[in-house]
């Protein structure tokens, strides 16, 4: 196990390596530069800007001195926020996000599993439609129709909870719930989906011919059995999520990460781009390496392939 | 017979799926008795409503589409026809123990082997987890599972189809019910895992005095097992009677067929194996009359008109055929002139 995790960490490393040299590559194939969009500079001035960033030398300089300070944890200077390092935004704003998109992601967890669960054991009723009905809404529709919606209710007109801002618990109920409909409506599809073909598995009826209840043989036989495919949908999903979300960030004001992830492409702020796009990739990598691990502990045939390897 | 106690009492089953396209009468009246200790089986093609029979004993089938239309099910004095969900499932794995046709998917993938065991008895007894899983490593030495200690612990994917088999007999076993129905056990197994199978079955039998019921198409199989025959065709019984005079004495048309399309390693010189020709018929609709008359060699007008009634051949050997019709022509017996010969 400890040596499997340590080829898995490798892995992530050049995982990591591969996502920063494309996306520096690709990030400075983009027409102009950061101060593209200022105002206009005297040239000698654009010069001695070009030259404090390194953005004058060769373009495989200007890798090799990133991924030297990459190495070293500094992430760099933003381009365009005055005198803050890319690691400084990232500590102040992902919080906020993490906090918001963990939130949203045990709701939509919960009861989208509910809502499959059932789906499936009740086919072709009553809750079957209904809970399908909402995955679809929850799928088609657009998070930010839900976040305005919302607050038109349960803020603007029974003014239960405030309308946006960021400080106690009560202002992240909202953009928990809206950011939970896509988790949930995927989930539950899934959920669904999935127990459906475990239910008809010839082990289930083993299961009823040994006496269990129906609540037993749900619980012990079913779920973990259908849970599979929803723990794979699941790593990039909360990676996703915990690291912010442009949209509903800003519907609701809320000091996350989402809005660089957008914003740094517009400036072409450079050392900022490669700065989320890493802290998104090792998120991503690091879910994708507790999803495999989730794997060996819920099945145990996975379990044996990798130790027999 | 007659000097055992009726064990399980099925009368006049009638039992149907609802599907879209209308109803399948997948069972229709079916009687029959299973005495203590005794082993029965039944045999019949895949359709003939064999497993459906066992299943609405045990009620096992979604209901719906299955549906229980009509008849009585007795088992150990108690009409269990008329148990609720809740009593049915104290029924379930404690008195009557399944095991089912493919043991590479009828055990939970992912729940070791020793907890799958435990789990009837924690269900049914109450005992500890611990002690459970003690009794459970008892049951795999019962059926014959070496190293219980470590295989108590593993995963179904670490046993082989034979294991697996043996396993889902110690599930089944672990109450120690009153009835054992094996839904064609041997038919996912290769040939010499079969006879181990089918040897197990019966030492355990002998031991803890279980009646077997042995739902199965292959009549090696019932041979080996079986003390009484029941031979179902579309949903019907149309034969029964003891291992020896189905064998040496059968008197319906199809159980013919059957024994003829199977190797007989007594036959006296080299005979051709005979299929039965066509399908079963639809049991969406199936026929006013005989529902094998559209296969049978000796077919007559009657047969197609009108359910023939069973006749007894002897007290416990009853055929449901019209050429027992005292009027009716009569046929000669493949079956009897070879049982006169080898005798004389």
């Amino acid at each position: 196990m400890l040596n499997y995790s340590l080829k898995r960490f490798v892995y992530m490393l050049i995982t990591i390596w591969v996502i920063v040299t494309l996306t520096f590559f690709l990030m400075h194939m983009i027409p102009g530069d950061p101060f593209t969009s200022e105002k206009k500079v005297p040239e000698q001035i654009r010069q001695n800007m070009l030259a404090k960033y390194h953005l004058d030398k060769p373009l495989i300089v200007q890798y090799g001195y990133y991924l030297n300070n990459l190495i070293h944890g500094d992430l760099g200077i933003s381009l365009k926020y005055l005198n803050r390092t890319v690691d400084d935004i990232i500590k102040q704003s992902a919080p906020a996000s993490f906090q918001l998109g963990i939130q949203s992601i045990i709701l939509g967890v919960i009861f989208g599993l509910l809502f499959g669960i059932i789906a499936a054991l009740k086919r072709g009723g009553g809750w079957d439609y209904f809970s399908m009905f909402l995955a679809i809404i929850g799928i088609s529709v657009p998070n930010f129709i839900i976040a305005t919606l919302l607050q038109l209710l349960l803020a603007s007109k029974l003014r239960w909870l405030p309308v946006s801002g960021w400080g106690s618990f009560k202002y992240t109920i909202l953009p928990s719930i809206a950011l939970s409909f896509s988790t949930l409506s995927i989930i539950s599809r899934m959920m669904r989906t999935s127990m459906l073909d475990v239910i008809g598995q010839d082990y289930i009826k083993t299961a009823k011919a040994k006496g269990l209840s129906q609540l037993q043989i749900i619980w012990k036989h079913m779920v973990r059995n259908a849970i599979m495919p929803v723990v794979t949908v699941l790593g990039p999903l909360i990676a996703g999520i915990v690291t912010g979300t442009f949209v509903i960030e800003q519907i609701f004001s809320i000091p996350g990460l989402g809005k660089f992830f957008v914003q740094s492409i517009y400036d072409e702020d450079y050392s900022m781009i490669l700065g989320t796009t890493i802290f998104y990739s090792v998120i991503l990598v690091v879910m994708m390496f507790l999803v495999d691990i989730a794997y060996g502990l819920i099945d145990p045939r996975v379990r044996l392939a990798k130790g027999g390897k | 017979m007659g000097d055992r106690e009726v064990l399980l009492d099925v009368q006049n089953l009638e039992y149907s799926f609802d599907t879209y396209a209308g109803e399948v009468k997948a069972v229709r009246d079916v009687s029959f008795q299973v005495m203590k200790g005794e082993s029965l089986a039944i045999v019949g093609e895949s359709g003939c409503g064999k497993s459906v029979t066992m299943q609405a004993v045990m009620r096992l089938n979604p209901e719906p589409p299955g549906r229980f239309k009509a008849g009585k099910i007795i088992f150990d004095g108690r009409e269990i026809s008329k148990f609720s969900e809740r009593q049915m499932q104290s029924i379930r794995g404690s008195e009557i123990g399944m095991i089912f046709q493919d043991p590479m998917t009828s055990l939970n993938p992912t729940m070791t082997i020793g907890k799958q065991i435990a789990e009837v008895i924690l269900k049914h007894q109450k005992v500890s987890k611990a002690e459970a899983m003690k009794r459970a490593k008892e049951m795999l030495d019962v059926v014959g599972i070496p190293n219980a200690d470590r295989r108590i612990n593993q995963y179904p994917h670490e046993f082989s189809g034979g294991m697996r088999q043996r396993a889902m007999i110690a599930i089944a076993l672990a109450c120690r019910p009153k009835l054992l129905i094996a839904d064609e056990p041997t038919t996912a197994l290769d040939v010499t895992i079969q006879a181990q199978i089918l040897d197990l079955m019966k030492d355990l039998q002998r031991e803890f005095n279980t009646s077997i019921i042995m739902i199965t198409h292959d009549l090696g199989v019932v041979a080996d097992i079986a003390e009484r025959i029941i031979v179902m065709y579309a949903g019907k019984i149309i034969e029964t009677g003891t291992s020896d005079e189905i064998f040496k004495h059968p008197q319906h048309p199809y159980t013919w067929g059957l024994l003829k399309s199977v190797p007989r390693l007594d036959a006296q010189n080299k005979e051709k194996l005979v299929p039965i020709v066509g399908t079963p018929p639809d049991l969406f609709a199936p026929p006013v009359g005989c529902p094998f008359a559209a296969r049978c060699n000796y077919a007559m007008k009657i047969c197609y008109e009108a359910q023939p009634e069973y006749t007894n051949e002897t007290d416990s050997h009853k055929v449901a055929c019209w050429l027992k019709h005292p009027y009716a022509p009569k046929v000669k017996n493949p079956f009897e002139k070879e049982a006169y010969t080898s005798e004389g």
